[in-house]
């Protein structure tokens, strides 16, 4: 059963009730949150993912309103995982954004079954490109643009490469937008399915896009790696590819991962099993148009 | 429902871990949660894989339990690897330096060290060498936290231990002891013995670890005399494990009941021996508990047990039940009221309030 299956009103009971456990490729969540907002968010993005049967969750998570005097001042609103609230609170319109940060700190901070790079992954006729980005580099507008013309989304913000065969595992989980990127998106594909915008967040305004239905139905389907790009927007640049050395690929994203360090020499060979099967590029582009065309030439 | 009861998911494996290997999902699903917030996941983690029990557990618990080992692993390197730079640091120092708890175990590979989450780094030294080894520490990057002289004072004059020192580009922390217990405690202690027994490391010139009695009664007096409770059951499982093991030695019994009177740490033995026997099942004979010097009045004994057992079961919302949070701040008072007599107590206690209504406003 899909999330999309249930209505509003059943999600919502389901999610304040602590009935309810979604599934993100390899990780089930249980999601606990009487906020309407978590609700609606998550029926407007996830609608396409699997429900799961809630016998084994891999994270038992909430959002929902900190107790103390305070709510009563300013509505707030904080995570918690299992019980431990690792974020301060945050204004209550930020709940939808909230529980996906929280989602992305779970499987940072514990799925370390996998090495995980700060990265964004598609993938197209049967290979993947790797997306590391610095924060401003157009990363997930990139990301968003090449899902909506037909890439398949892996990942936005976490690559995770499987420990015993080197492969991209998927989350299709949405992709994040931040400021002008999310008219940049909407103007581009005006059929594009954006969350609601939470304003004056510390990443300034966020919104979600919803990933593509297929990027969803095959998230089980490992992908091999053949690129890695550093992306790069650059007001009024040409679309131009150029080479960037797989030594530095290597350094740049070991010291961007969530885990490298922390699996010793695993995550050495797997950071370096990723470089020897891709070809690594520096990428610097202005308009999407141009970008698309050369990533679809890029896969043909 | 007891505490014990209500940690029965973890306490099962704990006892018996080939246990894993009969577990459903939902059972895994709470065992989990309950062991991470313990700190112990990656001890079953590290158990399971000794036991070749990886392959008939379910799929989606595996990964979870590869996560752990790989977390506990590099602990494990890093707290190897700062105890060689400590050791690196103090090599000019007069008379021994020795490595506590955690660093013990896991630089001697001793039983309680297969699995185990790190977090500071503990070392005693005679307290004649105290000033001479901050003076090393310092040179070699280690710097007390920014504290005021009230906090200097504290732990300066009344306190077992220099205050906290973190190293300026590591950030790792460094607790350098000069006895078990402060020097206010209502409990006098010694750490000559403990420094004479020590035993050297032959790869690691100058480091010692303590004799297996002294481990054993510094684990006991940390947890059941000092105030911290966050990794009660943790502490417990380190016990657990050091009694199981040390006591395959001919007279470990009889000799960490002597210890306990030198040392004069029978009390905190005694409930580390009771905890151990209830919740873990250690195989503790009889006569040894029936033996312990200083035992509590047995008028005591069932108000301490139900405190203890709150605080062994306070790291799961599953685990706790009403008392909990009322058990916790005893617990908090309690280890505060054997740090120091009332007259140095109340006035400190009164300090620590007024500075956390400071730093609210």
């Amino acid at each position: 059963m899909k999330l999309g299956d249930l209505s509003l009103a059943q999600v919502r009971r389901r999610l304040a009730d602590n009935e309810l456990a979604l599934r993100t490729g390899p990780f089930a969540t249980r999601i606990h949150s009487p906020m309407p907002q978590v609700a609606e968010g998550l029926l407007r993005l996830y609608a396409d993912f699997p429900l799961d049967s809630g016998e084994f969750s891999d994270f038992h998570v909430r959002v929902g309103s900190p107790t103390g005097l305070r709510r009563w001042l300013r509505p707030q609103i904080n995570f918690w995982f299992d019980g431990h609230s690792p974020f301060k609170p945050l204004p209550a319109n930020h709940a939808f954004a909230l529980l996906e940060w929280g989602m992305n700190w779970c499987i940072a901070g514990h799925a370390h079954h996998y090495l995980m790079l700060h990265a964004a992954v598609l993938e197209m006729n049967g290979r993947a490109v790797v997306l590391p980005g610095d924060p401003g580099a157009g990363k997930s507008t990139l990301t968003a643009a090449l899902m909506l013309s037909g890439w398949r989304l892996l990942s936005d913000e976490i690559t995770l490469i499987d420990r015993d065969d080197g492969l991209l595992v998927g989350l299709a989980r949405p992709v994040s937008l931040k400021n002008a990127s999310i008219d940049v998106i909407r103007h581009a594909f005006p059929d594009a399915v954006i969350g609601a915008p939470a304003y004056d967040t510390h990443k300034g305004t966020v919104a979600h896009v919803r990933p593509s239905a297929d990027s969803v139905a095959r998230v089980g389907e490992k992908a091999r790696p053949a690129w890695v790009i550093f992306p790069r927007w650059r007001e009024g640049a040409e679309a131009r590819l150029s080479p960037h050395s797989r030594a530095d690929a290597f350094l740049h994203t070991a010291s961007h991962a969530f885990n490298y360090s922390l699996l010793g020499s695993l995550g050495f060979d797997l950071n370096a099993g990723l470089m020897d099967a891709c070809a690594c590029h520096d990428f610097e582009y202005s308009r999407l148009d141009d970008a698309l065309r050369m990533f679809a030439e890029l896969a043909a | 429902m007891s505490f014990a009861r209500r940690c029965q998911p973890l306490l099962d494996v704990l006892r018996d871990p080939t246990r894993m290997a009969i577990l459903d999902l939902a059972a895994w699903d709470l065992l989990l949660r309950q062991a991470a917030s313990a700190g112990l996941l990656s001890r079953l983690a590290v158990k399971a894989e000794a036991l070749g029990l990886d392959g008939r557990l379910p799929g989606s618990v595996r990964p979870h339990l590869t996560a752990a080992r790989s977390i506990a692993a590099k602990q494990r390197q890093a707290v190897r690897w700062e105890a060689r730079r400590v050791a690196h640091a103090l090599a000019g120092i007069d008379g021994p330096v020795l490595l506590l708890k955690g660093a013990a175990y896991a630089i001697a590979d001793l039983p309680p060290a297969a699995g185990r989450l790190f977090s500071d780094i503990d070392i005693l030294v005679p307290r004649a060498q105290l000033d001479q080894t901050e003076a090393a520490l310092l040179l070699a990057g280690w710097h007390t936290q920014k504290q005021d002289a009230y906090d200097q004072r504290y732990y300066r004059q009344w306190m077992h231990e220099l205050p906290p020192m973190t190293h300026i580009r590591r950030g790792t922390v460094l607790d350098v002891h000069h006895n078990l217990l402060p020097e206010t405690a209502r409990i006098p202690t010694h750490a000559d013995p403990i420094l004479a027994a020590a035993q050297a490391l032959p790869d690691l010139p100058g480091l010692h670890i303590p004799a297996p009695t002294d481990l054993v009664l510094h684990s006991a007096c940390h947890l059941f005399h000092e105030g911290e409770w966050g990794h009660g059951l943790r502490d417990l499982v380190d016990l657990d494990a050091m009694l199981r093991a040390f006591s395959t030695a001919p007279c470990f019994w009889t000799d960490l009941l002597a210890r306990a009177r030198t040392l004069n740490l029978g009390r905190p033995l005694y409930y580390a021996m009771d905890c151990c026997l209830r919740w873990l099942q250690t195989p503790i004979p009889q006569a040894t508990l029936a033996g312990c010097p200083s035992p509590p009045p047995i008028w005591q004994r069932p108000m301490m047990r139900r405190l203890f057992d709150a605080g062994l079961a306070s790291s799961h919302a599953s685990c706790q039940g009403r008392w909990s949070g009322l058990a916790k701040q005893a617990l908090y008072v309690r280890g505060h009221y054997l740090r120091m007599p009332w007259r140095l107590l109340l006035p400190h206690l009164l300090h620590q309030a007024g500075r956390r209504d400071r730093e609210q406003d």
